[in-house]
């Protein structure tokens, strides 16, 4: 196939086009592709995922109401855009407008479709594991001064006996 | 050496057994699933005693699961690091689980339970990642061990998920399913005919990804390129693996048809070719790891094109692996300097195809 912007070389990039509802195929060769600015290269980047990331965050904006940390890990948004991760599974309810809109240009969508999942009901766990997991959750709580939350957690672990 | 690896279930070596559909193409297929534990911040902000903590409730939620019956259980942050390349060597644990890199050691709580075919690693990125490998192109297959023992393990262990994002991973990237299916494709007909670039840009247009022989960040190496999904939300996993079977069908159709115009148009150039790295591999001295994947991948392509008989492919995927340092060392009982691993490569891979030898020529 020939490239329809030179007419002479090998179209090796394929766009498809939708402008007002009219689809239209476009074929070029990587160097008239290259001028229009579209990206063709295939070389593999050190840490493609990295990269990619850094843009998208470069481009989704900060609002006010998300300056801050999230209450569980103490983590910030400015924290996430620094390491690429976020703190942990509360990050996602603190931050959730900016994750969604991130998510959203990450993988095109922001809603899962695949398997759901239910956790399982605590009675079921072995009272040591429960007992070890809310001694944790107390001392995060404790450093990041959540205290009504930390006195919550230790009469809790006081009902289930050391 | 303090890690003995027959002791595993299928001496963590199963995928490499050419048994799975396409193998001489397809090397292996792997399902990956990200998952973490609700109630602890994730891994990389995690405290040590967080991790040791997730650590716990895993191996007791996987003392009940069926899949992992008779699966081993490495804990990382007790093995020297000779052992732990030796795992990596093996695609058993991730670089960064393994603590390789001199920038980031490994961490308290770093484990790895491996199982047949099956394995979970233990405070990774996240807190768990199954994974699920099989020999060939299988994804199906794989994809069903995995979610059976995701099944069990999330029976026991609450997962973090959210109703609209799914299961939540530290990086959104993974965010959704979880789920990342890969398969390790040798494509030496299409680098030789030089369709590779046109077939890996549209893999991207596609969704699509791909990586080296080690994952994210490594280099292809020896023609073999992994094949991925991209993204991980707003599709079901059905029809992520579905989407991936598709194409990757359709690049191994043109890696046939490239090998056909390659035999059609070049072949007695080609025959010569493969014919040499046969002889170099059979012959040589001393061998880098480059060099001997490279000769590697030209006599995986003439045994694909029935030039070379009487050798296995089942041969040629040990080689792939049991050629890398750390391997070299296992095999000979002791660390070697570069040169002496070169000079140890070169005749662990003389042996092997001396052994096969005979048919050929």
């Amino acid at each position: 196939m020939i490239c329809d912007s030179c007419k002479e070389r090998d179209a090796v990039v394929h766009l498809t086009q939708i402008v007002d509802n009219a689809v239209s195929q476009l074929h070029l060769c990587e160097k008239c592709a290259a001028e229009k600015g579209v990206e063709t290269s295939v070389g593999m980047p050190q840490h493609p995922l990295g990269q990619f990331l850094a843009e998208v965050q470069q481009q989704v904006a900060v609002p006010a109401a998300e300056a801050g940390r999230c209450t569980f890990c103490g983590a910030s948004m400015k924290d996430f855009r620094a390491a690429g991760r976020l703190g942990c599974p509360r990050c996602y309810t603190t931050f959730e407008g900016s994750l969604r809109e991130l998510l959203r240009r990450v993988h095109g969508h922001s809603r899962h479709v695949g398997r759901t999942y239910s956790a399982p009901v605590p009675e079921h766990r072995e009272q040591d594991t429960i007992r070890g997991e809310l001694r944790e959750r107390l001392r995060r709580a404790i450093e990041t001064e959540q205290f009504e939350l930390a006195a919550e957690l230790r009469d809790r672990i006081r009902v289930l006996g050391e | 050496m303090t890690i003995d690896l027959s002791l595993l279930p299928d001496g963590g070596v199963s995928w490499l057994d050419a048994s799975g559909s396409h193998s001489d193409i397809v090397l292996s297929t792997r399902i990956r699933l990200a998952r973490n534990v609700d109630g602890y911040a994730f891994t990389s902000r995690a405290r040590e005693g967080e991790r040791l903590r997730v650590l716990a409730q895993v191996r007791e939620a996987a003392a009940s699961s069926a899949s992992l019956a008779g699966a081993f259980l490495f804990r990382l942050d007790e093995l020297q690091a000779q052992d732990r390349l030796l795992l990596h060597e093996r695609h058993l644990v991730s670089k960064e689980l393994a603590g390789l890199d001199a920038n980031h050691p490994v961490k308290a709580g770093s484990a790895v339970f491996l199982g047949d075919g099956l394995g979970v690693m233990i405070n990774e990125e996240d807190h768990l990642r199954l994974q699920s490998l099989r020999s060939g192109f299988a994804l199906t297959e794989a994809y069903e061990r995995a979610a059976v023992l995701d099944r069990e393990l999330g029976g026991r262990v609450p997962y973090a998920y959210h109703p609209e994002f799914g299961f939540l991973t530290a990086c959104p990237t993974n965010t959704g399913t979880g789920m990342r299916a890969s398969v390790l494709i040798h494509l030496p007909g299409l680098v030789l005919t030089k369709e590779i670039q046109r077939v890996l840009t549209g893999l991207q247009q596609m969704g699509l990804t791909y990586r080296g022989l080690y994952g994210e960040g490594s280099e292809v190496v020896g023609n073999f390129f992994q094949i991925s999904n991209q993204t991980t939300l707003g599709r079901s996993e059905d029809e992520l693996i579905d989407q991936l079977v598709h194409v990757v069908r359709r690049v191994i159709e043109k890696e046939e048809e490239a090998r056909r115009v390659l035999q059609r148009d070049a072949g007695y150039i080609i025959e010569d070719k493969l014919w040499r790295a046969y002889g170099t591999l059979r012959f040589a001295r001393s061998l880098t790891f480059d060099e001997a994947m490279n000769y590697l991948s030209g006599v995986r392509l003439a045994v694909g094109l029935k030039l070379i008989t009487g050798l296995s492919v089942y041969t040629l995927n040990k080689l792939l692996v049991f050629s890398q340092p750390a391997h070299l060392s296992y095999v000979e009982g002791r660390t070697l300097t570069e040169s002496e691993a070169a000079q140890a490569r070169a005749r662990y891979v003389r042996d092997a195809l001396a052994s096969e030898a005979g048919s050929n020529g």
